[in-house]
């Protein structure tokens, strides 16, 4: 494995009541890129998100990130998670919420102004986050992921429900944040995303599928596209 | 822990309840005009001098439970509290915060409840009024750390408010409102001795009628202190960074 990779991963499970949910994944993502992780809902992208991130219970198996144990208090702050659903407050205003996760992280004041300029809500700033439309509360809540500059950022499902043109404008800002050297793991179960990532790690019943480039994908598998490929995969792992 | 993120978390979570006109007007309003309901039920009688004081204890604890435990378990729902134990924040802060934050608000209660019970429905107070002001507030504080405590074991809204039966009313039926724990058999006694209410209400009767000295009451405010302090202990190894 890289000495590079952010996070490493190798035997990871996880356990949800007497169900194992994710059985044995390995894989490691390197720094700077932009890794989609693809899958149906209910294959185990969100606990494995969960899992780097360090708030998943019972798991067992190695998670590091950035040289560490996931969730160790040395990771606190470094690494951005942004959850399915937008985790922000809504009886505060879009300003207030960031300036109290700023304080809380101890970012620079100057963070606020900028993590509105990213996600373009500097017009709504000082609207309260429950008069938002959805896709505006997303970014809000990607905003306050983006506070303080985080190494790593994980990013559940940001685009779901959102229009085409917001869905272009996010991936724009993720694109941008990996050209700075940002490490972003961002999961969809939207099938056309997969062209705009580096790496996609497709995932199916809690177990990893594949981890390809999306032109290795489509070449291994003889697609025409990510949708294809992927029942491709499923196809032979079934036969396999 | 450290104190500016504690201050940080009681500065938000004040600043949410600014923007909640409504919520304030209930938790500053509603104990007052309860009191005032139950000194006009007994207008010609002398049972308001004898239970006033412990609705002093009642009602600022009953509000200051509902109002912390469904704040807290909203925020274990919506995922902030996810995203806060991701951050450089620690259990403690959090807690403290709530507590610091529910805390101004339950002096202000308290306050205006204490002084609608003595100077609109005529309480007699024999002691201090300072002492019964300080017990009455220790008793809000009370409410906010078990209502902190309760919403972690509780996983909706409708379960929270189930804990109010679950936890509230045996302490206000075993307090010494409706008997005197004198009289009580001795089991529900003993039972009562390790319940936070009926210590706030001894306390309280015990200033109004000046019927003991400024260290029994001191003892009583460092039982309902010590209770504060285990819910709000227990209430951050309860919370969890890691969930299933």
């Amino acid at each position: 494995m890289s000495s590079d990779a952010v996070v490493t991963v190798d035997a990871l499970r996880v356990s949800r009541g007497r169900h194992e949910v994710l059985h044995g994944l390995g894989l490691s993502i390197p720094r700077g890129s932009l890794t989609g992780l693809l899958g149906p809902s209910g294959s185990g992208k969100s606990t494995l998100m969960r899992s780097i991130v360090g708030v998943q219970a019972r798991v067992s198996g190695k998670v590091l990130v950035l040289g560490s144990p996931a969730g160790s208090r040395a990771l606190r702050g470094r690494v951005g998670y942004v959850t399915q659903s937008a985790s922000v407050y809504d009886d505060l205003t879009v300003r207030q919420n960031l300036a109290y996760f700023r304080a809380i992280m101890g970012a620079p004041r100057s963070d606020i102004d900028r993590a509105l300029e990213q996600t373009g809500l500097e017009a709504e700033a000082d609207r309260l986050v429950g008069s938002l439309s959805g896709g505006q509360r997303n970014r809000a809540s990607l905003a306050a992921a983006l506070l303080g500059q985080p190494e790593l950022l994980v990013l559940d499902e940001p685009t779901v429900g959102l229009d085409p043109v917001l869905r272009n404008d996010l991936w724009a800002i993720f694109r941008e944040l990996a050209a700075a050297g940002t490490t972003l793991i961002v999961s969809s179960h939207v099938m056309d995303e997969a062209s705009r990532c580096d790496r996609l790690l497709l995932m199916r019943d809690g177990s990893l599928l594949s981890d390809l480039s999306p032109t290795e994908l489509l070449a291994s598998t003889g697609a025409a596209d990510a949708e294809a490929a992927f029942l491709e995969l499923i196809r032979k792992s079934d036969a396999a | 822990m450290s104190p500016r993120r504690t201050l940080a978390t009681a500065g938000r979570v004040l600043t949410q309840i600014r923007h909640d006109p409504r919520t304030i007007g209930l938790m500053l309003v509603v104990p007052s005009l309860l009191i005032g309901l139950i000194a006009w039920i007994f207008v010609d009688t002398d049972v308001f001098d004898q239970i006033g004081p412990a609705m002093l204890a009642l009602f600022p604890f009953i509000i200051m439970f509902l109002v912390t435990s469904i704040t807290t378990l909203r925020e274990r729902r919506t995922g902030t509290l996810e995203r806060l134990l991701t951050l450089p924040i620690a259990k403690l802060d959090f807690i403290l915060g709530y507590t610091i934050a529910f805390g101004l608000l339950a002096i202000a209660q308290a306050a205006i409840a204490t002084a609608f019970a003595v100077w609109v429905c005529g309480l007699t107070i024999e002691g201090s009024i300072w002492l019964l002001f300080a017990v009455a507030l220790a008793d809000a504080v009370l409410g906010t750390t078990l209502g902190l405590l309760v919403s972690a074991f509780a996983a909706t809204e409708f379960q929270v408010v189930q804990f109010m039966p679950a936890i509230v009313f045996p302490q206000v039926l075993l307090g010494g409102i409706i008997v005197p724990r004198a009289q009580m058999p001795d089991v529900l006694q003993a039972v009562s001795d390790w319940l936070p209410l009926s210590h706030a209400i001894d306390a309280l009767n015990a200033v109004a009628r000046d019927s003991e000295d400024a260290a029994y009451v001191g003892g009583k405010l460092l039982i309902l202190g010590a209770f504060a302090f285990g819910a709000v202990v227990l209430g951050s190894i309860t919370l969890r960074r890691r969930t299933p």
